[in-house]
């Protein structure tokens, strides 16, 4: 079963001075977010100073590698799209080759509140999670969506929780952190197109811990979310013959010394 | 009606068809997203060669009234050709792509030539 922290959020200061000792790193996934991304990183470094800030800008149109670089990221920016899985793993083999410690994934739209990273951190830092996903519908706050989004949902809650044999409530949620552990098995491998429901079971079957804390999630400060409905009838079928797949599938245990 | 012997054979080849993609994925020498049309090929051609009363009423629709299994084949051709324009498409991207990597890493060679010249008049 899932350990889900009820606990408040411990203080964000406490926190950071825990952080302290480690070197730690904010992924920044954003495609065609130059409204939304400035204030992210805003945010991300008024949370913690220490905590380095890299944008993988995803073939953007705008001006988004441009602004984070003016808000004090580092920026990466990819020659063309790649998807929200090549992005991602973009931040991950960065964090590895940079030898970092612990690893936060923050999306560049503005919808993950960086005040809340404490409660996501807190089990990475306790030493009781290779992986922390923060899931909003584990309690805290209300989520409004359409009715087949929430259907999908509900799906995938059902899937993935059988196939872990824990209970999980919020598989596509991208607001998460991992630890060297976690940073090393997405450098080496991560989903492709749609990958956070994937990367979840990934995680399990690699015998990492995961651990959902109930966070609250923004709307949409500006721009338009990447997601369509017409894709999701795609992303649905690929993602589910993907765990089944997987099923099949006999990963070994990552290593320590795994070379993207 | 369709002779047992096509029902048989067609029931094997659209099996085969799903297992050889299944194993392809698994293996991880095709990817998901890519399958998907195989799967959906198999998973048609294996119920219409099952269901052989399905395969009567479809071939009727057509007027095919002689040979209901040309009907298969028929589906068959229609989804190769699906397979085939998807294929095209994803060709166009990557050669997009292949020229965009190219161009990117002869400027970056191009950039560092230039340090490595600057660096070392200094």
């Amino acid at each position: 079963m899932a350990e889900l922290a009820t606990a408040p959020a411990p203080p964000a200061d406490a926190v950071v001075e825990r952080l302290a000792g480690l070197r730690r790193l904010a992924i920044v996934p954003a495609l065609n977010e130059a409204e939304n991304v400035g204030r992210v990183v805003d945010e991300l470094r008024a949370f913690d100073p220490g905590l380095e800030v890299v944008v993988i800008d995803d073939a953007s149109g705008d001006g988004t590698a441009r602004i984070a670089e003016e808000h004090g990221a580092q920026v990466v920016r990819l020659p063309f799209n790649l998807g929200i899985g090549g992005a991602v793993q973009t931040g991950y083999r960065y964090a590895f080759e940079h030898g970092f410690d612990v690893a936060v994934q923050v999306d560049g739209d503005g919808q993950h509140d960086p005040a809340q990273l404490p409660l996501i951190l807190g089990p990475l830092l306790d030493g009781e999670a290779d992986l922390v996903v923060g899931s909003r519908f584990a309690g805290a706050g209300k989520y409004r969506s359409t009715a087949t989004r929430r259907i999908g949902i509900t799906i995938f809650a059902r899937v993935v929780s059988a196939v872990v044999r824990q209970r999980v409530t919020d598989t596509t949620s991208g607001f998460r952190a991992v630890n060297r552990k976690g940073i090393q098995l997405f450098a080496a491998d991560y989903p492709h197109d749609y990958p956070e429901v994937e990367a979840t079971v990934m995680c399990v079957k690699h015998r990492l811990r995961l651990v959902e804390v109930p966070v609250t999630m923004r709307e949409r400060a500006g721009g338009r979310s990447s997601i369509t409905a017409a894709s999701s009838i795609y992303y649905m079928a690929k993602v589910l013959l993907a765990i089944f797949v997987g099923l099949f599938r006999r990963d070994p245990a990552p290593t320590e010394d795994i070379r993207p | 009606m369709t002779p047992l012997p096509v029902t048989i054979a067609a029931a094997i080849a659209s099996f085969l068809l799903l297992v050889v993609v299944f194993e392809l994925i698994r293996s991880r020498r095709l990817r998901e997203r890519y399958a998907l049309l195989w799967l959906l090929t198999g998973v048609v051609l294996l119920a219409l060669s099952l269901w052989r009363g399905g395969l009567n009423t479809i071939a009727g629709w057509f007027g095919v009234e002689t040979y209901p299994p040309a009907i298969l084949g028929a589906v068959g051709a229609l989804f190769f050709l699906l397979v085939l324009l998807h294929y095209s498409t994803v060709i166009s991207r990557l050669s997009d792509q292949n020229v965009i990597l190219a161009q990117r890493l002869a400027l970056l060679e191009q950039r560092l030539r230039e340090e490595r010249v600057s660096g070392a008049g200094s």
